[in-house]
């Protein structure tokens, strides 16, 4: 469905986002305070475990990428940070202060603001409604209602609307526009294509930049990994609750990718950041590329390299930056 | 009396399924000694002692039933005084017409069994706090609609008739025996019930009711059946109390109180759970035997401290003795063996929640 | 003609039962809580005016000045305690505690007042007295000021919730909490507020039943709760005009049924209800398939 007037950006351009998470890259301190750091966070669903120990440090103007696929503890990483979901173990802190029991309203008004999975705008509420309430307890900033209804032309002349009667791509673009006029330091995107044609998710993404131009940083969840490769600065891959992969998008290969996304490849290979970190938590080994997860029954031989591209290895440094 | 299946895991492992931890013969051995002892006491103690026994009984029942409703298939029900009065007035009628109350009591039982579906057609579309209050205008309702018969004593009551050829002893023993056989029944039906496949998928709606419907159980089918089963147990309940009262009066048998007694001896006791209720029957009758000179405080104790039980400790009186020793009277639930790692001796694991 | 006067009579009445409802109404709508205890609490506002205009001589019309702030307080603070830890739990958890809040109240009633029947009485204005249009219709002031208090509140009601910042709070909280906390909203102080207004009308119904009629411990169930529940359900979930609508028509069965039959009067309304709740379960202004 087509929106009255077209917006100015069409497509997140490889190069642009490329260029400034390079800047970013770049400026990514060794020993800087994090923005929004976890420690070893593990989370149960009753008697599931959905996450094993994870940790990410995400530094001032990044937009950190989480990949993985369905299942794989994304979203529950995020609804955690958020503090929708309690760890049994582990830790959140935001701007250098321990979160992890804090109520999430408190951190959103801290500016750590969520954009939720499916939008989940209020439905009998109509678009003005929608993005007052996300103002209410807003703290001092750049951004306003107005200033929304500037970077999304048509949503202004259609503001009285009940929500419900939107497409997906105009209720994304409001969920958006609720989660920044409270002018958070911090915004937290879950699944922001999901359902969405990939037009509309490209116009979504290409908002980006006019977002990170005001200070924010992102942290995001992503099905969809080119779309997260091409406007990250940083990725970490889940799987099954792991971590399998960690790093800038133009240090890993597609298949380095691929491999950590679906649990395949050769076991003992390297990471793509060598840099060990405290952060990254004991008990991880597969954030070195290896297996996560058992062995399938019956298998008692690590999978042989046959057919698989060899990853980094620890001892073998290569052009990479392993 | 357990059921064992085995599976084999991984390596040489053995897991056992089971009902119950210990060998539940010996429970029913004592069931047993204890409903023998009960039935004794017209010989042995006084008949002030089994009138409060009858009452005790008529509690434990609808305390059973309530349990059901509330702790299994998850409905609130504060109108079941629909059908204690139904039974009450279902036993007056045949007695009227040359039946014996006591021959009348199962009849009238199975009858409010049967009126029992219409209401539910009627309410069981509500979403469970509306349906809560719907039992209690079906209740007023009905109440209100009986009143009008004079032929049944109106709006004032009427004389129970067909005992008058009793000797007072005699009416207080077969008084006191058909309220033990009631409550036997009751409790022994719902334990059969609730350990075979209705207690299975009473248990999975619970849990998680989308998951239970997706695995193809019929929720509707098993609430309605609840439903009807509780009322006919309230329904025999009624006709004890008819029969212990000698009478039968409107608005004492139509009394919201019932519900409240049976609610409150549940929560208490333990929700969800069989043993539950018959502990907090108990708490219940020596609370009200305690303070029975102070009318209304023994209902507002009982009040404030099933609330205080809801909100802290949801599984009530029975739940805490079941956390600390593991013990079922009424083995419905199902317990994991688990092997340790030398093979032979085997640890048992608790499985699935209960409550 | 006397049938036109005993119509006339169940659309004014029916202010009165929406007035009841709509408390009701606003706490299932925003925290899916039925208050068992909803009826208990306009007898015992009813008991605080009865205090309050012992002690402090004031016009029994005033007595609501201070009585429904106080309920109002009352409110948001058995919401955000007890209400709350009821609501983590389950629905189940808050059914059972508001059922047995709604005994202890009724029998602490009983026990530290009495059984007996109170009235407020209407005081010595006009209110007390009644016109008459043409011969057979008469119209008491009372219930005539009632109704019209019943009007102005729900209008205050859908004013509120539409356009003022708090009742777009509680619209926010009442479609999806966990999206409100995200933007930063707490809900449970949300809960608290629409728990005040629920109480704090409830309040005034009592006051104003209390006027009108006579209130004993055990009018808050046999007749305010339920007839509460009727109105809404009558009218539909989720509409507050409904709930007006709901009230009207109770109470104008209800008053047929008496013209029928005296003793009848209560009876013909739950009639009315279970052929609503047979025939258009949705309630009679609620959208097909909506509940």
């Amino acid at each position: 469905m087509s929106t009255p007037e077209d917006d100015q950006t069409v497509e997140a351009e490889p190069a642009v986002a490329g260029a400034t998470a390079d800047a970013v890259r770049a400026g990514r301190p060794a020993n800087g305070t994090p923005l929004l750091e976890v420690r070893g966070v593990t989370v149960h669903h009753g008697q599931l475990r959905a996450l094993d120990h994870i940790s990410l440090r995400v530094f001032a103007g990044e937009v950190y990428a989480i990949i993985g696929a369905n299942g794989a503890g994304k979203s529950t990483l995020l609804r955690t940070i958020a503090g929708l979901h309690q760890p049994t173990e582990g830790s959140v802190l935001f701007d250098g202060k321990n979160m992890t029991r804090t109520r999430p309203e408190r951190r959103a008004t801290q500016g750590m603001v969520m954009v939720p999975e499916g939008r989940r705008l209020f439905p009998s509420l109509t678009v003005e409604e929608n993005l007052k309430v996300g103002a209410t307890h807003a703290r001092k900033g750049q951004w306003t209602i107005e200033r929304v209804y500037d970077m999304f032309a048509w949503m202004k002349e259609r503001r009285t609307q009940l929500t419900a009667q939107l497409s997906g791509g105009e209720q994304q673009s409001v969920a958006i526009g609720r989660a920044l006029v409270a002018n958070p330091r911090m915004l937290l995107l879950d699944e922001l294509s999901l359902g969405l044609a990939p037009v509309v998710v490209q116009r979504i993404y290409g908002m980006l930049p006019q977002i990170l131009a005001t200070g924010l940083t992102v942290l995001l969840v992503e099905q969809d990994v080119s779309q997260a490769l091409r406007v990250a600065s940083h990725i970490q891959c889940l799987l099954e609750g792991r971590t399998t992969l960690e790093g800038h998008p133009s240090d890993v290969t597609a298949e380095q990718v691929e491999a950590a996304y679906f649990g395949l490849g050769a076991a003992g290979a390297g990471g793509a950041r060598g840099v060990p970190g405290p952060y990254r938590g004991a008990g991880s080994p597969s954030v070195r590329g290896g297996m996560p997860g058992g062995r399938p029954p019956g298998d008692t031989e690590p999978p042989g390299g046959a057919g698989s591209e060899p990853l980094c290895s620890g001892s073998t440094p290569s052009s990479r930056g392993c | 009396m357990s059921v064992v299946t085995e599976t084999t895991a991984r390596s040489e492992e053995k897991y056992r399924v089971t009902r119950s931890r210990r060998n539940v013969a010996w429970t029913g051995l004592g069931a047993l000694a204890v409903v023998v002892v009960l039935a004794l006491f017209p010989y042995i103690v006084y008949s002030g002692t089994t009138t409060i026994m009858v009452q005790a009984f008529i509690v434990l029942t609808l305390a059973s039933m309530w349990n059901l409703l509330a702790g299994y298939a998850g409905l609130v029900s504060v109108g079941q005084q629909a059908f204690v009065g139904l039974g009450a007035y279902f036993v007056l009628i045949l007695a009227i017409h040359g039946t014996s109350p006591f021959a009348a009591l199962p009849v009238a039982a199975i009858v409010c069994g049967v009126a029992a579906l219409p209401l539910w057609w009627l309410i069981s579309r509500l979403r469970s706090g509306y349906f809560a209050i719907a039992t209690w205008v079906l209740a007023t309702t009905i109440l209100l609609l009986i009143e009008k018969f004079p032929s049944i004593g109106g709006g004032t009551g009427m004389p129970l008739p067909g005992l008058s050829g009793f000797t007072p002893t005699l009416l207080d023993a077969d008084t006191y025996w058909i309220g033990l056989a009631v409550t036997v029944v009751a409790l022994a039906a719902t334990y059969l019930l609730l350990r075979g496949r209705l207690g299975l998928v009473l248990t999975a709606i619970r849990d998680d009711e989308v998951a239970a419907r997706s695995s193809g159980a019929r929720v509707g089918l098993a609430r309605m059946l609840v439903f009807v089963v509780a009322g006919i147990g309230c329904g025999a309940a009624g006709g004890v109390l008819a029969i212990s009262q000698l009478q039968v009066q409107p608005n004492a048998v139509f009394s919201v109180q019932w519900t409240a007694e049976m609610a409150f001896a549940v929560i208490i006791g333990g929700l969800g759970t069989i043993e539950g209720p018959i502990l907090g029957t108990i708490v219940y009758m020596v609370l009200q035997q305690t303070l029975a000179s102070y009318n209304a405080w023994y209902l507002i104790i009982l009040g404030l401290v099933a609330m205080f039980v809801a909100l802290f400790a949801r599984r009530g009186l029975w739940g805490l003795v079941d956390e600390h020793l593991h013990v079922r009277l009424f083995p419905v639930g199902y317990w994991l063996w688990v092997p340790d790692s030398d093979g032979r001796s085997r640890r048992s694991l608790r499985r699935g929640r209960h409550s | 003609m006397q049938w036109v006067n005993a119509i006339i009579q169940g659309v004014l009445t029916g202010g009165l039962y929406a007035l009841f409802a709509c408390g009701l109404s606003l706490m299932f709508g925003v925290m899916k809580v039925v208050n068992l205890a909803h009826g208990d609490l306009a007898i015992i506002g009813g008991y605080i005016a009865v205090g309050v205009i012992a002690v402090t001589h004031i016009p029994v019309l005033w007595s609501f000045v201070i009585v429904v702030p106080l309920m109002a307080l009352l409110g948001y603070i058995l919401q955000r305690t007890v209400l709350q830890a009821a609501l983590d739990r389950s629905i189940l958890t808050t059914l059972l505690v508001t059922f047995g809040l709604s005994v202890v109240i009724e029998n602490g009633l009983l026990e530290f007042i009495n059984a007996d029947s109170h009235s407020l009485g209407a005081g010595n204005s006009i209110i007390t007295s009644s016109f008459s249009i043409g011969s057979q219709i008469t119209i008491a002031y009372l219930l005539l000021l009632i109704f019209v208090v019943a009007v102005v509140v729900l209008l205050g009601l859908q004013y509120f919730l539409s356009a003022s910042k708090y009742g777009r709070l509680i619209r926010a909280v009442a479609d999806d909490k966990e999206a409100a906390q995200l933007s930063g909203v707490d809900y449970r102080h949300e809960f608290g507020i629409a728990a005040a207004i629920a109480f704090g009308t409830v309040a005034l119904a009592g006051i104003a039943y209390g006027m009108y009629s006579q209130f004993a411990p055990t009018t808050g169930t046999d007749t305010i709760l339920l007839f509460a529940f009727a109105a809404v359900v009558i009218g539909g979930l989720g509409s507050l005009w409904g709930t007006l609508l709901g009230g009207v028509v109770l109470g104008v069965a209800q008053q047929i049924g008496a013209q029928i039959n005296i003793s009848d009067e209560v009876l013909a309304g739950y009639i009315v209800f279970l052929a609503v709740l047979v025939i258009r379960p949705q309630g009679l202004t609620a959208r097909r398939g909506q509940s």
